[in-house]
């Protein structure tokens, strides 16, 4: 009898304190949900996201695209091809200049990263200094955009590519260097262990045990990386630093209609026509589980 | 048997190099691709070098010029803009957050139209996979430069351009986790009796809600930080402010401004990647889309 009078007791404290839970949770979820909808009608207002003015523009957008792209006659289809992609040796060479610039930059910037990663590498630091300074050097080269970078060696470096692949290398030496890091720490550090008994240095450990380890990750990060960079590459000639994207600028200021959708149709093209390439390898160098 | 230092003729080397090759370095065949790999890659550089003319003298007096930048770009001052700036930067966050809540609604659709396990006909998955390509092939400023000349200056073109390139993207990664989603919680739910729709909410749902918060999640970081640069066409926020201070070499202003972006690109990871913690229960960075 007493024993079912405390099972009872126990069912009732069971729910009370389930329905306690249960309350709780819902009034997290209508905090969280009130927090949500201030954050997005504030961002709304000061981002002067005007629906009104958005139902304006929707008509122009679908005119200006509708007057980038050109009129192709079934009777002249070959002509007026031809004449859409006039320009086509011109971007021809200017695609490849913007895969070299992705290039050289990725190889820039992977050899920075590579150099510095062992320092930012939590288990193979060699002091607090090295260790602090090479993270925020990365952190600070990967948060500035590379248009921003590309800004300032404009001036320093003149118009051109070189200021372009400068500016790319030092915003991807900070994404890969975060990357090679945190492969670094992952490793298996036995065979770190192992060469450090043998009196290797530093240098030897690093050869040695480490790299044999990460180096397909490292080549993998890279290769994507490389990707990225091809994107990074067709912007930087907004602001004069050499590739296709100057190209663009003019077309989009001067109001050339419809070299626009040619160059949109070439780069995105050559995006993913890269991205595939450098997938397949990626997939043969790691497998496809590393990539979920 | 014992080998000694002394053991190691020339003779015993060659016996044991017949004997096992393979423990004396791989055999020229396997070994000529790569050098010809190698090879092909130096040429390349070299001829990058030399079309990009990065000489080292052009290296050298331009690292000069950045130095003196650098310089001058100390002490960091707002000279009494503080107010506007930190006005742009919380506009440019609000872009941010926009566009990235208004393509996270949007890719819902379009990721569910892009996975194969859920769209049979091979036409319509091709025709919303390609159309979710260009999307994302073209870059988000090359975006904004078009919503400009639409829209007008300002930041909806900003916010317009964030849309367009991340439903792009996130349609991919939602596409992908949907893909990847387990067949028997979605079998036992259908067998218990459950509707389309039910089984969409009890069966794939709880599935891949999460891996798509934490998506967008990252994807919002990552737009905090190209947002910044969206007002250098004129699409709203810091980046006018910046590429102007830089254009007329007001270096200290520039200075401010980009450790105004820093502070905030932290904060904003800082409170992201704890969100990105609960909901999956743990450190989980999207896989390199």
């Amino acid at each position: 009898m007493a024993a079912t009078a405390g099972g009872l007791d126990a069912v009732r404290e069971f729910e009370a304190s389930w329905r306690l839970l249960r309350t709780r949770k819902r009034w997290m979820t209508a905090g969280y949900g009130l927090l949500f909808a201030i954050a997005l009608l504030v961002s709304a207002w000061v981002g002067e996201f005007d629906p009104v003015k958005l139902v304006q523009g929707l008509p122009r957008i679908h005119e200006y695209v509708a007057k980038t792209l050109p009129v192709l006659t079934l009777s002249n289809f070959w002509g007026d091809l031809a004449e859409w992609f006039y320009g086509l040796p011109r971007w021809l060479t200017l695609l490849w200049e913007t895969i070299l610039i992705a290039y050289i930059a990725t190889l820039l910037g992977t050899i920075g990263a590579l150099a510095m990663c062992f320092h930012a590498a939590r288990n193979l630091a060699l002091g607090k200094t090295s260790y602090w300074v090479t993270r925020r050097v990365f952190e600070v080269a990967r948060t500035i955009p590379e248009l921003v970078f590309a800004l300032i060696f404009v001036f320093a470096f003149g118009i051109g590519p070189l200021a372009g692949i400068l500016a790319i290398a030092i915003h991807s030496m900070g994404g890969s260097g975060k990357l090679f890091a945190e492969a670094v720490e992952n490793i298996d550090m036995k065979p770190v262990d192992g060469l450090r008994a043998t009196g290797a240095n530093w240098v030897q450990t690093i050869r040695f045990a480490v790299l044999p380890q990460v180096l397909p990750n490292f080549t993998s990060f890279s290769l994507w990386r490389f990707e990225i960079n091809v994107r990074s590459a067709s912007i930087i000639g907004f602001v004069g630093a050499g590739g296709i994207g100057q190209e663009f600028y003019t077309a989009i200021s001067r109001l050339y209609y419809e070299d626009i959708s040619a160059l949109i149709i070439l780069m995105v093209f050559t995006v993913i026509l890269i991205d595939m390439v450098c997938e397949r390898i990626r997939h043969r160098l790691i497998g496809k589980e590393g990539f979920a | 048997m014992i080998l000694r230092p002394s053991d190691m003729t020339a003779s015993a080397i060659s016996r044991a190099r017949m004997l096992s090759p393979g423990a004396f370095g791989a055999p020229l065949g396997q070994r000529l691709p790569h050098w010809l790999l190698g090879g092909g890659f130096f040429l390349l550089t070299v001829y990058c070098v030399v079309l990009f003319e990065m000489s080292p003298l052009r290296l050298w007096a331009g690292f000069g010029k950045l130095i003196e930048v650098v310089g001058q770009m100390f002490p960091p001052t707002a000279k009494g803009a503080a107010l506007d700036y930190a006005y742009a930067m919380l506009q440019t966050v609000a872009m941010a957050f926009l566009g990235t809540v208004i393509a996270a609604v949007l890719a819902v659709p379009l990721g569910f139209a892009c996975a194969r396990n859920m769209v049979p006909g091979w036409i319509v998955r091709f025709v919303f996979r390609r159309s979710s390509d260009v999307m994302r092939g073209v870059d988000q400023l090359v975006w904004a430069l078009i919503f400009v000349r639409a829209v007008g200056l300002g930041p909806l073109a900003g916010i317009l351009a964030i849309i367009i390139a991340d439903t792009g993207t996130l349609a991919k990664l939602y596409s992908e986790a949907i893909e990847n989603i387990d067949r028997k919680p979605i079998e036992g739910v259908r067998a218990s009796g459950a509707s389309p729709v039910q089984t969409m909410r009890f069966g794939v749902l709880p599935q891949v809600l999460p891996i798509m918060l934490s998506n967008v999640l990252y994807i919002f970081e990552s737009n905090t930080r190209s947002a910044t640069i969206l007002g250098i066409v004129g699409a709203g926020g810091i980046g006018f402010f910046l590429a102007d201070r830089i254009r007329t070499m007001l270096w200290e202003e520039a200075c401010f401004i980009l450790l105004m972006i820093l502070a905030t690109v932290y904060l904003i990871d800082w409170v992201s990647q704890r969100l990105r913690a609960r909901i999956t229960g743990g450190d989980s960075t999207p896989a390199l889309h």
